[in-house]
């Protein structure tokens, strides 16, 4: 059971690695412009927010704690993260 | 009729016990709830309020940063230039790789693997000593290629959000320190929840500075 629960953490610290060489690429793209760029850009932040959900959820071990503790931080991440994308496009 | 009878609870007491569940109730002093089971806290609820009241702070400061963006994308996206992203990259990498040790730190501790847990916790803060050497030295780029505080908007909420946050990381150093003494003593009851807590507490400077570097890195092209 322990080593399984070790694999599961390291499985997602692997996922999170990628996503962040994904999102240097992405983020660090030359030759695109205008839309693409916003595009990227949304992906980035989005993938960030996603990423925050597992270090919550797996690292802080989040994803069976009492439903208050884990709505407020689910709560934290979806206005955060809508605040964020919102204010990027719109301001 | 009991007065107050929260203050007669131990923290997650058996107050909103079922009806059912008579083993339970008669248990006035059940143990907390430990991982995984129902009704389960990492460290202290306290801790949490201030965890997520200080991460909604740095939400404040995100929105703020990306509504003076929208005042002036032209100097946002030329300052922003001046950034090395693969540099932010490589400390998410570095800060993701301490959040890691840490969480295995916690297993390790829950397994009784003291001193498995000790060189877990020791690499986690080696982890963050590197994060803070690369920040110091970005400054220092920084700053001798003319880039200040007060050059422009965006290097006042480059200086600000970093800094700011290499304080967490301070605080988290101090933390994480604070765990390695107590691992070189004798266990103590009790000591699995101040382990979690100092746990969550690094967690915490790793999943803000994960939002941060997009927001700061990447979003004002």
């Amino acid at each position: 059971m322990t080593s399984l629960l070790r694999s599961r953490v390291v499985l997602v610290w692997l996922l999170l690695v990628a996503a962040t060489v994904v999102s240097l690429a992405l983020g660090s793209s030359h030759g695109v412009e205008g839309d693409a760029v916003e595009a990227a850009t949304v992906a980035v932040l989005a993938v960030a927010f996603v990423k925050v959900r597992y270090v919550g959820l797996e690292f802080m071990e989040l994803r069976h704690a009492a439903p208050p503790l884990r709505i407020a931080f689910e709560a934290w991440i979806a206005l955060v993260g809508a605040a964020v994308v919102g204010t990027y496009l719109l301001a | 009729m009991r007065p107050f009878p929260i203050f007669l609870e131990p923290p997650g007491g058996t107050t909103a016990a079922p009806s059912g569940a008579a083993a339970a109730a008669a248990q006035p002093t059940a143990p907390r709830p430990r991982a995984g089971q129902r009704g389960w806290v990492p460290g202290e609820p306290g801790l949490w309020v201030f965890l997520l009241g200080d991460m909604t702070m740095f939400g404040v400061f995100f929105v703020a940063f990306l509504v003076q963006r929208g005042e002036d994308p032209a100097t946002f996206a030329h300052s922003r230039e001046a950034l090395t992203v693969a540099v932010g990259a490589i400390n998410t990498v570095v800060l993701l790789t301490s959040s890691l040790l840490v969480a295995l730190a916690v297993r390790a501790h829950r397994d009784g693997a003291r001193e498995r847990s000790r060189g877990l916790v020791a690499g986690a803060a080696a982890c963050g000593a590197l994060f803070a050497v690369i920040k110091v030295a970005e400054w220092a780029t920084k700053l001798a290629d003319g880039h200040h505080p007060d050059s422009d908007l965006f290097f006042t909420y480059y200086y600000l959000l970093t800094g700011v946050h290499f304080l967490h990381v301070l605080i988290g150093g101090c933390v994480l320190t604070f765990w390695l003494r107590r691992l070189g003593r004798a266990p103590r009851a009790g000591e699995e929840r101040v382990v979690e807590g100092c746990a969550s507490y690094w967690h915490m400077v790793d999943l803000l500075w994960v939002v941060l570097f997009p927001v700061l890195y990447l979003s004002a092209t």
